[in-house]
């Protein structure tokens, strides 16, 4: 099948100027395809590069030089290049990103913030409610809770909020930040099985899971991202070693 | 698979010179609908200068702000003062770090809102009593309050009134200056959560200049960061923020206590 994302050679590094210019490496020449439907787990030691991946791929941190092409709307997007107008269409309709943390403005409810990727995509205020309302009963989100803002919320329940957010709306390609970090064993087969849901649907898995347990359970493939001892002494390597283990 | 419509603004090669001071130099940028830009920077980076040149308020040295009005492209720069004046009052709204200079605070709340739509022609007085009532509901200050003089009203309630005057008239494109200034921190979230309502609601476009990298997080799509009156770097928000590239806007960042 044809791909969706693309990573050619890959490059990224981060200079910082308030510490005396120090370069800090991450990538060298990092090579990836993901197709429809597949599932690749990105793994590595702390400090590899895991979340700095996906965080190129949604656009977030700036490619240093390689190209990332993703598949969106009826052609294709090469990240090095696009515009932020670009990017941000790119964000609504194609690639999806849970992060590790919720970022929102206090006081809007936690509904609204599940509701609002489908929101901002045209959906009728009456169908993105249905579909927010089903994902945090899913997750156990007390309905009680529902109108809050989930500043106040305890850190499992701000991921779940994060969580219901992204799988709120369909994209072909969701990047995942260790998702089932700090849940208990019921939510997190309850993920599980909204990842396995976006699957089958023919989305494109890029995540990060610290339980190798969960990352079997979700993940087709593995990506392995080894930091060379050089990269750790920050000179300047890192290299992606096997892209291993068809289904 | 970029939008095909024009840009709101088109701003280029803008300057202004106080004498042999610099207030900003050569800017250029685009603003396209719906969208929300924030320019950061310390104080006396320009900021002010900036949003003062492209709002109308100050003429700039040289360059151009080109408009997309209801009539087409105008540039604010080149256009007679008529011209500008009826842009200002009808299709742009200004909110004021002080309150002061976007009120009159001796007339009363519903005047403020009401004020702004008989200049735009507005003369039934039922009518611009009912529009001024559903703006005061809209930027949640209680209706009991509408005949009360914004001189009694807190400093969040103030800054409210005045959104509430700039987007009567269905502005497309409204300046805010440092808007969540001054403010206490839950004042200040309950004004970013009105401001995100209005501009998604109204697909508005908006510019605001702000020094808190927060704010700017949590409302703005894009990002200027200015430094003696250049724009030194641009981009996504989140781009800015978490992968800033020029070393001044990495001492911005990095000095934030908590992002």
């Amino acid at each position: 099948m044809d791909w969706i994302l693309k990573v050619e050679e890959l490059a990224k590094h981060f200079r910082l100027h308030t510490q005396g210019g120090i370069r800090i490496p991450v990538f060298d020449a990092l090579n990836l395809e993901l197709c429809p439907g597949e599932s690749a787990a990105v793994c590595g030691p702390s400090g590899a590069g895991k979340s700095s991946l996906l965080r190129l791929v949604y656009g977030n941190y700036r490619i240093g030089a390689g190209a990332i092409r993703v598949r969106h709307r009826d052609g294709v997007v090469n990240l090095a290049e696009a515009s932020s107008d670009v990017i941000l269409d790119l964000r609504r309709w194609t690639v999806g990103y849970v992060s590790q943390f919720l970022r929102v403005i206090p006081r809007v409810p936690a509904l609204d913030i599940v509701m609002e990727p489908l929101c901002r995509r045209g959906t009728g205020p009456a169908e993105a409610r249905r579909r927010a309302e089903s994902l945090l009963d899913q997750l156990r989100i007390p309905e009680r809770l529902w109108s809050l803002s989930p500043t106040t919320f305890s850190g499992g329940e701000q991921q779940r909020i994060n969580i219901a957010r992204g799988f709120a709306a369909f994209y072909p390609l969701m990047l995942l930040d260790e998702p089932t970090a700090s849940l208990d064993p019921v939510n997190r087969r309850t993920v599980l099985d909204l990842i396995s849901a976006a699957r089958q649907q023919g989305a494109a898995i890029l995540s990060i899971f610290h339980d190798a347990g969960d990352r079997r359970a979700t993940t087709g493939r593995t990506i392995d991202l080894a930091m060379t001892p050089e990269a750790a002494e920050q000179s300047s390597r890192s290299e992606v070693r096997s892209a291993s283990q068809a289904e | 698979m970029t939008r095909d419509a024009a840009p709101l603004l088109a701003v280029r090669n803008l300057s202004k010179y106080y004498g042999r001071y610099v207030g900003c130099r050569e800017v250029a940028f685009d603003l396209n609908p719906g969208e929300v830009l924030a320019v950061v920077g310390e104080s006396g980076s320009g900021k002010s200068t900036l949003l003062g040149c492209v709002a109308g308020l100050t003429s700039p040295s040289s360059g151009r702000v080109v408009f997309d009005s209801s009539e087409g492209p105008v540039d604010l720069c080149r256009c007679s003062e008529v011209r500008r004046r009826l842009i200002l009052r009808s299709e742009m709204g200004i909110v004021h770090q002080n309150p002061r200079d976007g009120l009159r605070l001796n007339i009363s709340a519903g005047g403020n809102i009401g004020e702004r739509l008989m200049a735009n022609g507005w003369r039934h007085y039922g009518r611009i009593r009912e529009a001024a009532l559903r703006w005061i509901e809209r930027v949640e200050i209680d209706a009991a309050r509408m005949d009360d003089l914004p001189q009694t009203f807190s400093g969040g309630m103030q800054q409210r009134l005045q959104v509430a005057r700039s987007l009567v008239t269905r502005p497309r494109l409204v300046f805010m200056d440092e808007p969540t200034s001054g403010l206490d921190v839950s004042v200040q979230a309950r004004l970013l959560d009105v401001l995100r309502r209005l501009v998604g609601e109204l697909s508005l476009s908006l510019i605001f200049v702000t020094h808190d990298l927060g704010v700017a997080r949590l409302l703005a799509h894009r990002m200027m960061v200015m430094q003696r009156g250049r724009v030194i770097e641009t981009g996504l928000t989140d781009q800015v923020l978490d992968d800033p590239q020029h070393p001044y806007t990495q001492l911005l960042v990095s000095s934030i206590l908590r992002n």
